[in-house]
């Protein structure tokens, strides 16, 4: 196995990284002129993207359901924040109670869902993804309707305004580290463990005590809260909201892009929003293909590596590993009696 | 009343095109465990072959219309199996899931950037004259969609059960394994039930695109409606999935006629919450055995 | 003697077939009772009943007296009813020590309790001394998925008794594993037995195997029950002979 400090020394590298990314270094003699106010948007966008991401890897990654409302909850997030912050509430208790709002609306959504055959959750959600823009679009003396919330201030920090791209950058990427680290550990607790067992083999881990069904729609639960606090970050990322990146096909693109990443691996969602929010970037001269390339892209990795990207580098690290795999099962003895 | 007669045959009309569409999405579960995320945009994209055919080879309807059904035939079910089911069935069912789902963004972005963005108008196969049933004013067209469809149905009833090559479908969507050993020729059973998919899906295109206008995002409702109505029916009975098209179609139509338009969509929504809420089996499924 | 599990009058039809016909016996506690029959006889699916896999078409099933019938498996378990199925069922990609853990991680503490402790739940200690009886000591740090079949069974059986089970029915233990690996077997679950106290249901096909095992045997043979008693007794049974040969 790998030295025990070296993952850890690769986290505190990357986030080092990350701290600094959009920083003119210049000054320092270092020749890196860092990025502009649109660079820092879009590092921004992909931290909250990943937050989103990261749930909806808990749910499919490791609880092995399907969610296709994940822009759903973000929506509740983004609108639930909004609000409150417009109403004058601190952005602190905003963030926390878009989170609870997802989480609650999670478990009132898995529990009957989850009662039934596997696949129903994706038809719920489905069917809950419709119905969320619809209530977003329609309850316009709450949400504005189709013109949306304008001019979402960004929040202050000990009177430190986080207006300026840097700075709301900066905040973002601590809340999405903590949120990160909460999500490490929840996998390696023992709740980790019930949920790899009871995507695995359900019957066995029932049999075992694990109570799948509870399980299951916890995971969903807390997926669905990340999209919430995700949610929560992008109202004031984008300073404006209205009803269409809470749609279906915004939920199909989360779910998408968990997949491409790696469903199940951890940096999965990472990578996975980074290819959904670079890609338009790349192709910006393919404009419209955009999608229709993504689309490919994803039917050619399902059907050649369903491991996604993450697999595949894990596979390629492997094989510089070891060169030839091997079967280990023969090299062990038999137990002597 | 004669509101309402005339809401109930246009519900009926709609639902019986929902009926076709869920009848195929619940086919392809039954004989191969295919999940298709893409059945709204199956039904949406034949009427764009038909339109191609007349405004690019200035086919007339009657053999575009033809031409829509053989091509999707052959895309929607020879290619979609051979390329997309077959590699992805090997590697689990969450893969072919997601694939669906990126086929359907790449049908429904592919038909906005190749075709066109805006709705299309569909030449109607029946003539949109207005008759008097009983008193009851009802569209030609609406009736003639009914017996359309409801003719498909019976022809699809009658070759399942009646037809040699029916009842081995039959066979191979209850039990493959017991049906191979019986000398059911598997793979093939469920290639045809792919085709009847395609073929199915085709019809339902045809004959609700003069009603919604000819659109690329018409998946999405229609999707929903075939899935609502296959679960709404009982997710392992074609019989239910023909009672849940007309449920939803009737319902739905009756929604946008009681309801205020803009929550109209969420109507067939309720229904399936209220459905997997206190009868999780569908209106003609058997309860299945728990599992877990 | 004291009842732990009670079957009373349980059936299960399945469309129009009968594959349990009502049936009803007493398992004690400390004892080891064996189930055989020949195939089809609807062993396995008397075991489902009992255990939550599947509803019974009728009957009642209490354990410690308390009526257990339709109860969620996962609940079951936690009552102190554990078991194998017939099909190995290990997490392969779990190591030996993890697989052992997550066998009793439920039955510790709250569920929250578990989010906010350590890692293992507090199990390690107990899980190496389960690995150390069943002499899979060198192997605790592997892949359940790379082990060999027999190792693998052998770990099938630790994960059901890593809990302290009152009552363990195992379902084909013996299938598919050799002659050594076989009296190995044996002899831990004998050893289990003599020092936890817990009682077992075996259903088993190798005749020597359950014959030298159990204490008592039950025979059942199309849904019903047979023959009842010891090994000598049921081996010597007209009734048993006849549904063997009869098949």
């Amino acid at each position: 196995m790998t030295r025990g400090w070296l993952p850890a020394a690769l986290a505190a590298l990357a986030v080092a990284g990350l701290v600094l990314a959009p920083v003119d270094l210049t000054g320092l003699g270092i020749p890196y002129v860092g990025l502009k106010r649109y660079g820092t948007y879009i590092l921004t966008l992909w931290l909250v993207t990943a937050v989103a991401a990261m749930g909806v890897n808990l749910i499919v990654g490791y609880a092995g359901q399907e969610t296709l409302a994940q822009a759903a909850f973000l929506g509740i997030g983004a609108y639930t924040t909004a609000l409150m912050t417009k109403a004058g509430l601190p952005f602190g208790l905003a963030f926390l109670a878009s989170g609870l709002a997802a989480f609650v609306v999670g478990i009132a959504l898995g529990f009957p869902a989850l009662r039934v055959q596997k696949h129903y959750l994706a038809f719920v959600t489905l069917a809950f993804s419709v119905f969320v823009w619809l209530v977003i679009r329609n309850e316009e003396w709450l949400t504005g309707g189709v013109s949306g919330i304008a001019n979402i201030n960004r929040p202050s920090l000990f009177g430190l305004s986080l207006r300026p791209a840097l700075y709301f950058y900066w905040f973002t990427l601590a809340i999405a580290a903590v949120l990160t680290f909460a999500m490490w550990w929840l996998l390696r607790s023992p709740w980790g463990r019930a949920f790899t067992a009871l995507r695995e083999n359900p019957m066995r881990a029932e049999s075992l005590g694990v109570d799948v069904r509870g399980y299951t729609l916890l995971a969903f639960a807390i997926g669905s809260a990340y999209g919430g606090f995700a949610g929560s970050l992008y109202a004031p990322l984008v300073e404006f909201i209205d009803p269409a990146p809470f749609a279906l096909g915004p939920s199909l693109l989360y779910l998408l892009m968990v997949v491409i990443g790696g469903a199940g691996s951890f940096a999965g969602p990472f990578i996975g929003a980074g290819v959904a929010v670079l890609l338009p970037e790349w192709l910006r001269f393919a404009e419209g293909y955009y999608l229709i390339i993504y689309a490919v892209l994803v039917m050619v990795m399902m059907a050649f590596c369903p491991t996604g990207i993450a697999g595949l580098l894990e596979r390629l690290l492997a094989l510089r590993r070891r060169p030839l795999a091997e079967d280990k099962a023969p090299a062990l003895e038999v137990p002597k009696p | 009343m004669t509101d309402f007669l005339q809401l109930m045959i246009a519900g009926l009309a709609t639902g019986a095109i929902y009926a076709l569409a869920a009848i195929g999405f619940t086919l392809l579960w039954q004989a191969s465990q295919t999940i298709n995320f893409a059945q709204g945009e199956f039904v949406m994209l034949p009427a764009f072959f038909a339109l191609a055919g007349m405004k690019w080879l200035d086919l007339p309807f009657s053999i575009a219309a033809l031409l829509a059904i053989a091509m999707s035939v052959f895309v929607l079910g020879v290619l979609f199996k051979a390329i997309i089911v077959d590699p992805l069935l090997r590697q689990g069912v969450l893969p072919l899931v997601i694939s669906t789902i990126a086929l359907a963004i790449f049908i429904k972005d592919g038909v906005k950037d190749v075709y066109s963005a805006e709705a299309q108008p569909f030449p109607t196969i029946l003539p949109d004259q207005v008759v008097s049933l009983f008193g009851v004013r009802v569209s030609l067209a609406q009736l003639g969609v009914l017996a359309v469809a409801l003719a498909t149905i019976a022809a699809l009833s009658w070759f399942l059960a009646a037809t040699r090559t029916g009842r081995q479908m039959q066979a191979t969507a209850q039990n493959p394994g017991v049906a191979r050993i019986l000398g059911v020729n598997v793979e093939r059973m469920i290639l045809y039930t792919f085709l009847i998919n395609a073929a199915l899906a085709a019809m339902a295109s045809l004959l609700i695109s003069p009603i919604y206008l000819a659109k690329f995002s018409n998946g999405e409702t229609l999707g929903l409606a075939a899935f609502v109505a296959a679960i709404v029916g009982g997710f392992n009975q074609v019989r239910g999935a023909i009672a849940g098209g007309l449920v939803v179609g009737v319902i739905d139509n009756l929604a946008a006629a009681y309801v205020s338009t803009s929550y109209r969509q969420a109507v067939p929504l309720c229904l399936l919450v209220l459905i997997i809420l206190f009868r999780p089996q569908g209106l003609l499924g058997r309860k299945e055995e728990r599992a877990v | 003697m004291k009842a732990v599990l009670q079957v009373r009058d349980v059936a299960k039809s399945f469309g129009g077939v009968d594959a349990v016909r009502g049936v009803s016996f007493d398992v004690y506690e400390g004892e080891i009772l064996g189930l055989i029959g020949p195939n089809g006889s609807g062993k396995s699916t008397l075991f489902n009943c009992i255990l939550g896999q599947l509803t019974p078409s009728r009957g009642d099933i209490r354990v410690d007296g308390r009526s257990v019938t339709n109860m969620r498996p996962s609940r079951l378990n936690r009552l102190g009813v554990s078991r194998t199925f017939q099909l190995l069922q290990v997490f392969p990609q779990l190591t030996v020590r993890e697989n052992l853990v997550l066998a009793a991680q439920e039955h510790r503490g709250s569920r929250l309790g578990r989010l906010f402790g350590p890692r293992d739940a507090g199990l390690t200690a107990d899980a190496d001394r389960m690995i150390a009886f069943f002499r899979l000591g060198h192997l605790a740090d592997e892949r359940a998925g790379s082990l060999s079949y027999g190792q693998q069974k052998l770990l099938d059986c630790a994960m059901a008794f890593m809990a302290g089970p009152r009552l363990s029915l195992l379902d084909e233990p013996a299938a598919g594993v050799n002659l050594t690996m076989l009296g190995n077997l044996k002899e831990r679950l004998q050893a289990i037995n003599r020092e936890t106290g817990a009682t077992f249901v075996v259903i088993e096909h190798n005749m020597e195997f359950v014959m030298s095992l159990c204490s008592r045997i039950l025979v059942l043979a199309e849904g019903q029950l047979i023959a009842e008693g010891t090994p000598d007794a049921v081996r010597r049974n007209p009734k048993v002979i006849e549904a063997y040969l009869g098949h």
